[in-house]
């Protein structure tokens, strides 16, 4: 076996690299439903990392192996320095967890429940309050309130809270925007870009591609595979092709033109508009474009040549990584 | 330790904001103590008897009115036929029929002996063999009393065995003495069985195990802080099952109350430590009650709360013996009714130690924090 020398002197890494994931594999049902193959990465301090992918990809299994809840089949995974299996109780006192499922006490009042939660750590409310301070403040007003009578955002910025308590090196946030209204939404990313410059290593994960933008790096995760690690701008930039986006009146109806004609390599719906790969790019791919949609008859056709988003990145590396391979269909 | 008491203080106040949870503290010892044992009683009375009197003489006079002076009997019809008299136990009116032929009185003066027919509703098979057993108990009686008196002295008394009996440790030999010790026991095995196996589950559930499985709490702290205050109100609802079982029945316990308490609190670590084992091995509530219900039943219907257990057959007597209820049913009567004292109980404070140890170990090895 191939051991890479990073992983065999775990220390001196670790200390700019928090996370440390080397080639996890999980399956449940006895290997029957595999979870997660071969998965590997690394987090820097200090940085917004984000877990990209679909419902199912494996991030939350991901997450609960990095956080000592789970065991992995195979593959080793270190945080904050410290192994997940040897190690787990150093780690559970240093790491923050935010399950993607509200997991507080409901018939516990805010206050409570950050009492709680900072005892079990070991400390007090006091103590690291200034890191918490400012998002505490917004559901302060609410101290005496049962958690389970809070709105979705407050019990998010509660769990959040909680899960900082103690003053965690990383923090592991499982899909935290999830069923939360935008505004919400948007507040919480930025706190957490506040939480970052408190030093804190995050890992976040979000099926929302265009939340991704929000991290410093992005793993691109599908069928338990991680597709590609990067950042955001070098993700979408390294869509191979050149992107159309096409929309005429009928927008199914030229939909299924696209795809039926050959020289098409991908057409999806993306919002209101289409976005059309070419197999051959000859450079004059609009007018190609329109040239076909005008002979089978569509009316109001605009198509534009755009930047591909992380989104289209995404589609493009899932469908062409999926087929040959297989898995997970 | 500070870890271990903001848990206690966390669990009891889940427990106080829990209205049912409170209710059902007091409640279900009030309830099931004040009504089971009254519903549950397994005295037979209001037996009801139809008579066929064929005979209507001066004897079946006094017969018929030493019957329905016993107390034990309602006489609901008198038939001129035996299949008229059917009719009213085919209907479910009468429970036993009484046939008194038509030369009663004669052939008992001229030949000292009369047949009569007792006929009983045996669906209730408790109800029809007591009642005929009483009845015959009273004939039997009547039988006595005209040997002794009737037809002058023609009739030589033959020898006979008088029994005397007494009943030890439940002189009125009251059902309820018997039932009131084995519904307390009964309480504390829904409370200590039940409640902690569904308040466990219940943080799987609801997921917050999840977010306690990642903080540095013990595996022990969690748990001691889940049993202790069920082990409390285990205690809380022995107090008031004790206050009911004196108020409503006039139970006073004849040994000593702090060996009723101690065994009480050894019992609870036990059954606690099985609905710790329930929790281990479901994964939601709904699986958690099936599975504590499926074991409480046996509890129930094995350990000789209503049934002795010394009459089962041997394979369902060496199952008895392996639940904690058995011994733990055994010894509360023993100490309510007998006055028992340590030295008489000390097996079951060793078999119960013995499941409390067993069971937790089992249930604390079986419980992961990590999956």
């Amino acid at each position: 076996m191939k051991r890479n020398n990073v992983y065999t002197h775990p220390d001196a890494v670790s200390a700019d690299t928090p996370i440390i994931a080397d080639r996890i594999s999980k399956s449940y049902n006895k290997g029957t439903v595999p979870a997660l193959s071969d998965v590997s990465l690394e987090v820097k301090k200090g940085e917004l990392f984000g877990l990209i992918g679909p419902d199912g990809a494996g991030k939350t299994t991901l997450f609960r192996i990095l956080t000592t809840l789970l065991l992995a089949d195979s593959g080793q995974a270190r945080v904050s320095g410290y192994d997940v299996v040897q190690n787990f109780k150093q780690i559970r006192r240093t790491v923050g967890y935010m399950p993607g499922k509200f997991s507080l006490y409901q018939d516990l009042t805010v206050q409570e429940n950050l009492t709680f939660f900072a005892t079990l750590f070991g400390t007090s409310v006091a103590a690291h309050y200034e890191l918490i301070k400012d998002i505490y403040e917004q559901i302060k007003p609410f101290s005496d309130r049962r958690a389970g009578k809070l709105s979705g955002g407050m019990k998010q910025k509660l769990a959040l809270c909680c899960a900082l308590i103690h003053k965690p090196e990383v923090l592991f946030l499982d899909e935290p925007t999830t069923g939360v209204d935008v505004v919400s939404r948007r507040e919480f990313w930025e706190m957490l870009q506040q939480l970052k410059q408190q030093g804190i290593t995050i890992l976040v994960s979000t099926p929302y591609m265009e939340e991704a933008v929000r991290c410093d790096r992005i793993a691109l995760i599908q069928n338990g595979r991680i597709l590609q690690v990067d950042t955001p701008a070098r993700i979408a930039g390294a869509f191979p092709v050149k992107l159309y986006a096409a929309k005429a009146a009928s927008i199914y109806g030229l939909l299924k033109d696209l795809r039926a004609w050959n020289q098409v390599e991908s057409c999806y719906a993306f919002g209101e508009w289409l976005h059309v790969t070419l197999r051959q790019d000859t450079g004059n791919g609009t007018a190609l474009i329109r040239e076909y949609a005008e002979t089978r008859a569509h009316k109001q056709v605009i198509i534009q040549c755009i930047a591909p988003t992380i989104e289209d990145r995404f589609i493009q590396l899932a469908t062409s990584n999926a087929l040959p391979n297989g898995s997970g269909h | 330790m500070k870890r271990l008491r903001f848990i206690l203080q966390k669990e009891f106040r889940q427990m106080f904001r829990d209205r049912t949870i409170l209710a059902m503290m007091f409640m279900l010892p009030l309830i099931q103590l004040g009504i089971l044992p009254l519903a549950m009683n397994l005295d037979v009375k209001n037996i009801n008897l139809a008579i066929v009197d064929k005979d209507h003489s001066t004897y079946t006079q006094k017969l018929i009115s030493k019957i329905g002076a016993s107390g034990y009997f309602k006489i609901v019809a008198t038939a001129p036929a035996y299949k008229k008299a059917l009719v009213t136990l085919e209907n479910g009116t009468a429970d036993i029929i009484l046939e008194i032929p038509a030369s009663f009185e004669r052939n008992l003066v001229r030949e000292g002996s009369q047949p009569l027919n007792v006929t009983a509703d045996a669906i209730n098979g408790i109800k029809s063999g007591i009642g005929s057993a009483y009845l015959l108990t009273v004939i039997r009686d009547f039988n006595q009393e005209i040997r002794l008196t009737g037809n002058g002295q023609s009739i030589a008394a033959p020898a006979m065995i008088d029994m005397a009996s007494a009943a030890w440790f439940n002189p009125y030999e009251k059902f309820t003495w018997y039932i009131v010790p084995g519904v307390l026991v009964l309480l504390l095995t829904l409370v200590g069985g039940f409640l902690s196996a569904l308040n466990i589950v219940r943080e799987k559930e609801i997921g917050t195990i999840e977010q306690i499985n990642v903080t540095p709490i013990k595996k022990w702290q969690f748990i001691v802080g889940k049993l202790v205050p069920f082990w409390v109100v285990g205690m809380i609802v022995l107090t008031v099952g004790l206050l009911v079982a004196r108020l409503f029945y006039g139970i006073i316990p004849v040994g000593s109350l702090l060996l009723l308490y101690l065994l009480a609190a050894v019992y609870l670590v036990a059954l606690l430590g099985f609905g710790l084992l329930v929790s281990t091995i479901s994964n939601n509530q709904l699986q958690a009650m099936f599975i504590a219900f499926f074991f409480i039943m046996i509890f129930v219907l094995m350990s000789g709360l209503f049934t002795s257990v010394d009459s089962m057959p041997t394979w369902a007597r060496s199952i008895a013996a392996g639940l904690p209820i058995t011994h733990f049913m055994k010894a509360v009567r023993m100490i309510i009714l007998k006055g028992s004292s340590f030295k008489d109980v000390s097996s079951v404070f060793i078999i119960e130690g013995l499941f409390a140890i067993g069971l937790n170990a089992l249930a604390i090895w079986n419980y992961r924090k990590t999956q």
